[in-house]
């Protein structure tokens, strides 16, 4: 018995770190943040528009947020896990674990949100060469440039491989012209990494390359799209003789869907955890709005079930997601279940938010003034059916399915 | 607890889909039927399965079990649904073990228990008066009299009635009051079992008590104090018939799967048409998202979770809805073929509808948790 309880006081060799050295870290980190995460800094974001995501040209909602960014740049800890060689905090998962929990003991906002960090960082660390690493990513930990992301054009939606902006090869660089659509905040971006033609000779899914520039040059012109919600988080970017340096084609020329199907499948990771973002019950407050019967159960019945069949699938899909994280955790790899994620995510936020709408009755329908908070819950209801649009269509997530989970065979 | 099984739970897992196959598939269920089986399942191999352990799993080891739990007998339990393996493994061992161990007194456990975990003792639940699952509206009485117990009333939906040698009435020893549970064997004078066969070619029973005279220490645990016992043993069971469900769901969807892959009309392979593509694809999410959540219930059960109530409503109506939906394709894309008494398929259909109904269907569960969310 005793031997069995030893190895935990002393070294664990897997991590290389004893569980004092973890408690020091812990109680370091807490003093750390203590002292320097700012007041303003321990409340909880509110909503999409006060994240802090840096850039150029930072969009400051509170003069704290760039603060807070640059001292948790310092260490390293707005991207914990990245390695400390690119700026990152070279922070193992036990350390992460513990600074996130740090973090939400004193609700300490996330410093720096970003494409950077979610989405090219983790491609840059997969793909790029050390000199690409070296120059690129310590500018997204500190959050000076900020990132958006050229994939889809007018007439490569779903069919995404089928792009045709082109690059022409000119030496040391590339000319590009075309057009790219739907790229999230390309109006505040500084940077783009962006799917271009090299070649057009072979099958469509070749002669892709993935590269990136600068987008403050003459070539690049940026025009916001509305949204039927109101807002403009999409643009459309025009290209023309804008250039792109070959130093900063990112893996081999015309092997870039590799890397666009890599990036894909992150998208469609973040995509889809926003069904999960969980707040009170639609049930309870549906009690409130509707009111109940003698039994206590929701008054209409109807609205009830709609609402209980909703609570189920979403209990169910977050354990789901706990399971498949359980199971790579455990050596047993991605399992299948991953495929459904974006499909399944998607549709569960779209039937939250339409039943949103039908808890709140009038109240979920106004569009403008303080009595509707700005018609937060309409433009929620509206953005939310983009979700099963962007980053693959739910059709196109069930031919996945169908094809590589299911074998079945091509029409 | 992390979600995912462990080496030892799925070595158990692939020795039950192993011994089932070979010993109690489709085949042998359609020859049990055929031949008018009593019983309606095999007693060699219930004997064969009793020797594994199986029915002991979730026993305690001190009364003769293997104390492994019940995400272990919930594993086998998910096999026994792809192979519609008939056995007493639902009715004696998941329903009427566990009854037993939540409220019977010590001396009652070690009566009882040993002799389930070795296959010999044969008990069913006696709980269901109308045609649905309401426990709290039971009016089978029983009557105080002296050192005995007199018990009037009627049941139905027995599981394995015919071979099950004592069943586990719920009755009320005060019209008004709390529930008790009394154990009665199956000869008793005054009682009549009535074999009733299902529509799953299982056999279960109607029960007939007319003034059945039981001692008293027939009575387990206390009297018109049951309830919670009975709750917590119908949350476990119905979170086995969710893993049976599971395993059902998933055996016919595969089997579907594979009929899409070969089946050709027009010309085509009938599994590249994208209007049975999507289909199939929205079915096999269903199929992850009821594998999580019998899981997370089968593994609340053997924590001592606080919100197993819930979790055993979610798991059972989630079930429902899957197995009803799977098998409902199955046979619509089997076509014509899906429709005949030779193709097996049509036993996956059979089978869900009896282990939906049991112990409380969708719109029965989808309610209580609906509830228990409060609203």
């Amino acid at each position: 018995m005793l031997a069995e309880a030893l190895p935990s006081l002393t070294t664990d060799i897997t991590r290389g770190a004893t569980v004092s050295d973890l408690e020091q870290f812990r109680a370091e980190t807490r003093a750390w943040l203590e002292e320097n995460c700012p007041q303003s800094m321990r409340t909880p974001a509110r909503g999409f528009e006060d994240i802090y995501t840096g850039g150029r040209t930072p969009e400051i909602k509170h003069p704290d947020q760039k603060l807070w960014c640059d001292r948790m740049a310092e260490r390293g800890w707005t991207v914990p896990t990245w390695p400390a060689a690119y700026g990152g905090g070279g922070l193992d998962k036990e350390e992460a674990k513990i600074l996130a929990q740090e973090m939400q003991r004193i609700s300490a906002r996330r410093p720096l949100d970003s494409f950077g960090i979610s989405m090219l960082g983790p491609a840059l660390l997969q793909f790029g060469t050390e000199e690409q690493k070296k120059e690129h990513l310590p500018p997204i930990v500190r959050g000076e440039i900020r990132w958006c992301q050229g994939y889809s054009e007018p007439n490569a939606g779903s069919d995404l491989a089928s792009l045709q902006t082109r690059a022409d090869d000119q030496g040391d660089h590339y000319i590009i012209n075309g057009q790219k659509i739907w790229t999230s905040y390309a109006d505040k971006a500084d940077w783009i990494f962006c799917l271009v033609r090299t070649d057009n000779s072979g099958s469509k899914h070749e002669g892709i390359s993935f590269v990136l520039f600068d987008m403050d040059q003459p070539g690049v012109t940026v025009k916001p799209i509305k949204l039927i919600s109101g807002s403009s988080p999409f643009c459309e970017t025009f290209f023309d003789d804008a250039k792109a340096l070959k130093k900063n084609l990112i893996g081999e020329e015309g092997k870039g869907w590799t890397i666009a199907k890599y990036l894909l499948t992150h998208e469609r990771e973040m995509i889809s955890s926003f069904g999960t973002m969980s707040r009170e019950s639609l049930g309870q407050r549906a009690v409130q709005t509707v009111g109940a019967d003698a039994s206590g159960r929701l008054a209409n019945g109807v609205l009830r079930q709609n609402i209980a069949q909703y609570q189920l699938d979403a209990l169910v899909f977050a354990y789901t997601m706990a399971r498949v994280g359980d199971e790579a955790k455990a050596g047993q790899g991605l399992g299948a279940a991953s495929s459904i994620f974006k499909y399944y995510g998607t549709e569960l936020n779209k039937r939250r938010n339409e039943l949103n709408l039908a808890v709140q009755g009038e109240a979920a329908l106004g569009w403008e003034g303080e009595v509707y908070d700005g018609g937060q819950l309409s433009r929620d209801w509206l953005r939310s059916k983009g979700n099963s649009i962007e980053g693959g269509t739910t059709e196109v997530q069930l031919n996945i399915i169908s094809k590589r989970v299911l074998g079945l065979p091509d029409a | 607890m992390a979600l995912v099984l462990n080496e030892e739970q799925i070595m158990l897992k692939d020795s039950a889909a192993g011994f089932l196959a070979e010993k109690a598939g489709v085949p042998q269920l359609r020859a049990l039927r055929d031949s008018g089986s009593e019983a309606g399942y095999d007693a060699a191999v219930w004997q064969e399965m009793a020797g594994m352990g199986w029915a002991g799993i979730a026993i305690p080891e001190e009364f003769g079990g293997l104390g492994y739990g019940y995400t272990g007998l919930g594993l086998v339990l998910e096999q026994v649904g792809r192979h519609l393996s008939n056995s007493p493994l639902e009715s004696s061992v998941l329903v009427a073990a566990t009854l037993i161990n939540e409220l019977g007194t010590e001396a009652q456990k070690q009566q009882w228990l040993p002799a389930i975990a070795g296959g010999e003792a044969l008990l069913s639940l006696a709980l269901q008066e109308g045609p649905h699952h309401a426990p709290e509206q039971v009016t089978t009485s029983a009557r105080r009299e002296g050192d005995s117990y007199v018990l009037s009333g009627s049941k139905v939906l027995v599981l394995d009635a015919p071979s099950a040698r004592h069943f586990l009435v719920v009755a009320r020893v005060e019209a008004d009051g709390g529930l008790s549970v009394f154990v009665v064997p199956a000869d008793a004078a005054g009682l009549t079992v009535e074999r009733r066969s299902m529509v799953d070619s299982r056999a279960a029973g109607a029960l007939q008590l007319d003034n059945v005279t039981v001692p008293a220490d027939a009575l387990l645990g206390a009297a018109g104090e049951a309830g919670p016992a009975l709750e917590r043993t119908l949350d476990i069971a119905n979170i086995g018939l969710a893993a049976e469900l599971l395993g059902l769901s998933a055996e016919a969807f595969e089997r579907t799967v594979v009929y899409l892959q070969e089946r050709k009309q027009f010309g085509r392979i009938i599994g590249s048409f994208q209007g049975l593509q999507h289909r199939a694809a929205e079915l096999f999410a269903e199929l992850e998202l009821a594998r999580s959540i019998v899981l997370k219930a089968l593994q609340a059960i053997d924590e001592g979770a606080d919100n197993l109530p819930q979790l055993a409503s979610a798991a059972k109506a989630k079930l429902c809805e899957v197995a009803q939906r799977a098998s409902n394709e199955a046979v619509q894309m089997h076509g014509g073929i899906g429709m005949t008494d030779e193709h097996e398929i049509g036993f996956f259909l059979k089978r869900a509808r009896v282990a939906q109904h049991t112990f409380g269907d969708y719109n029965y569960h989808l309610d209580r948790f609906a509830r228990l969310g409060g609203f």
